[in-house]
């Protein structure tokens, strides 16, 4: 979190003028700023504080007598339980194989959209629609709609071509959840990357078109350098979203054969299993998980934001 | 000769591609319109006789639970959060470009970090405190959630969009003696008010789509319409033009809030970086 402001030159400008005044002329400035910032702080910062601390209890919410400090127990239970373990490495498998096959789908797409053809708008629109449909109905679609093996339109399509006739969840069960999120998440690439196409500099690429440079030849050293952060930004983002993922596992597979993810298991060890320090410990892993990506992420934002307001 | 059909060729695989991803969408859409006996037959049936039973059965003429109160519950705290985001979020956009506080991009960049807090993170203490409080089931829960789950994404949305507003624009009203409410509506809002209104219907579509919360905090009372949605996880015999049918009334209003937005659904989910 850079911020280059002009802090000190504001605060001399500040105290050259009268004091009372100024100070009460900052704190107009601000006021309409406090209820947000006091909201958010109270919702989103103190439930985490409290799961900070419920992390190092020992605290069954079945047996809330039994209930005491345990210090790094729960950190070392998470750790080394072979489930819960499992979890966190089938949350890193999730999210890396949704965000690159999006990425990668998402950026061919934005490359045909950025071309001039005949219904071009309605293609767009036809690609945006899958993010568009509520996460829980689309997971129940590929589930019964889609992957169902008896009557499911992908069985029901290989039948034409006498093709076999896979049971798609029971085989592949983290594949068919990370096909739905594919599915879902890269028209949100595409959008990103097409925006990014769309800010490229067309004289440039003019320019270099008439010094006789192939197609290949700009996309290489012109597009795909600019497009470097977009890329950085959409994997970024949807890190961030994917991580946090809890829609499609809870409905496609209810986090059975394999396919709990860390939200579903500190989901189920406190609201099935009652283990309220141990769901707390896993919460505060995620949350590490998601301020090292999220770190990153904040750079990116930092570095186009500041291009823009430079620009501006 | 050759180049032209190089382009057409591209635009015929662009065309295959949005159809590939249209193509569950539009057989969910079939299938709702089917006869259950239809909906479950492999080969498929493309051709079977339309019907509205589906919907029917889904509105709860089958004798199953009515999804109404589940819609009504979702409208409300779809609704009522976004407004609540508006209200917080317009002041506190506004502070942070037409008239910025010192350090004003630090207080943005916290605003974002907010949101890069998995909802996991507070979850277990906010039920705890909902328990406690007696306030579970409780459809009010929700909007004060959903209300801190859209606000940091308005406020970058917004302070973009009045950040476009010239100042000198402003300044020149300023001058020629306009107050501060006058100015905001007659100079600000007509500028801002197209992005004002993009940001308000992506925050209606993450509070529409939201499932963990609900499904941890709501029960009967208060359950929206994806905790609904879940009740068709596990098979129940023939019921898929039933889950089609459900699925699309309860994506409707997102389809459409979505495509409404569609220009600004970009810039809000990329909370403001991308333009």
């Amino acid at each position: 979190m850079t911020a280059t402001t002009t802090a000190p030159l504001a605060a001399t400008t500040a105290r050259t003028v009268k004091r009372p005044p100024a100070r009460l002329r900052a704190w107009a400035t601000r006021a309409p700023l406090l209820p947000a910032l006091v909201f958010m702080i109270a919702v989103t910062q103190l439930p985490f504080v409290a799961t900070l601390v419920i992390s190092f209890f020992d605290w069954n919410a079945l047996y809330p007598k039994a209930r005491h400090f345990t210090g790094l127990d729960n950190y070392r239970q998470v750790l080394t339980d072979t489930d819960l373990r499992h979890s966190v490495w089938t949350t890193v498998l999730l999210t890396v194989a949704v965000v690159l096959a999006s990425l990668v789908l998402g950026l061919v797409l934005a490359l045909l959209l950025d071309r001039r053809f005949r219904g071009r708008g309605i293609v767009r629109t036809l690609l945006i629609a899958p993010f568009l449909v509520v996460p829980v109905a689309a997971a129940l679609l590929w589930k019964h709609v889609l992957y169902n093996p008896e009557y499911g339109l992908l069985n029901g399509l290989l039948h034409y071509v006498g093709g076999p006739q896979p049971d798609w969840i029971s085989h592949t069960p983290l594949l068919a959840v990370e096909a739905s999120l594919v599915w879902q998440w890269t028209p949100f690439m595409m959008l990103i990357l097409l925006a990014g196409l769309q800010s490229r500099d067309q004289q440039q690429i003019e320019a270099a078109r008439v010094d006789g440079a192939s197609d290949w030849q700009i996309f290489r050293h012109l597009t795909l350098p600019h497009l470097r952060r977009y890329l950085e930004l959409g994997a970024l983002l949807g890190s961030i979203y994917i991580v946090q993922n809890f829609d499609a596992v809870f409905t496609i597979t209810s986090g059975g054969l394999g396919t709990a993810n860390l939200p579903y298991t500190v989901y189920q060890s406190f609201y099935q299993a009652h283990e309220n320090g141990l769901a707390s410990a896993a919460g505060v892993l995620v949350v590490i998980g998601s301020i090292i990506i999220a770190t990153f992420a904040l750079r990116v934002v930092s570095s186009l934001f500041r291009e823009e307001v430079s620009r501006a | 000769m050759n180049a032209l059909l190089r382009r057409n060729g591209l635009g015929l695989v662009a065309w295959l591609a949005g159809i590939v991803f249209f193509l569950p969408i539009a057989w969910m859409a079939l299938t709702s319109f089917h006869s259950e006996a239809d909906a479950a037959t492999n080969p498929p049936s493309f051709a079977a006789s339309l019907t509205l039973d589906g919907y029917r059965d889904f509105f709860g003429s089958g004798g199953g639970a009515s999804p109404w109160p589940a819609l009504i519950n979702s409208t409300v705290a779809s609704v009522v959060s976004t407004l609540c985001v508006l209200l917080l979020a317009l002041p506190a956009a506004y502070a942070l470009s037409i008239r910025p506080v010192k350090k004003w991009t630090d207080v943005l960049f916290f605003f974002l970090s907010t949101k890069m807090l998995p909802v996991v993170a507070g979850l277990l203490p906010i039920y705890l405190f909902a328990k406690n409080a007696g306030l579970l089931d409780n459809i009010w829960l929700l909007v004060i959630l959903y209300t801190s789950m859209n606000l940091p994404i308005a406020v970058w949305m917004m302070q973009s969009f009045l950040a476009e507003v010239p100042v000198a624009v402003i300044e020149a009203a300023r001058v020629d003696g306009a107050r501060l409410p006058t100015v905001l509506a007659r100079v600000v809002a007509p500028i801002a008010l197209p992005g004002i209104a993009a940001t308000a219907l992506i925050c209606f579509i993450f509070s529409w789509n939201e499932l963990l919360f609900a499904r941890v905090l709501t029960g009967v009372v208060a359950e929206t319409a994806p905790v609904f949605l879940t009740g068709f996880i596990t098979s129940q015999g023939l019921f898929l033009a039933k889950v089609c049918a459900a699925s699309l009334v309860i994506s409707l209003p997102v389809l459409a809030a979505g495509f409404a937005a569609q220009d600004k659904l970009v810039q809000g989910l990329s909370l403001g970086a991308v333009k």
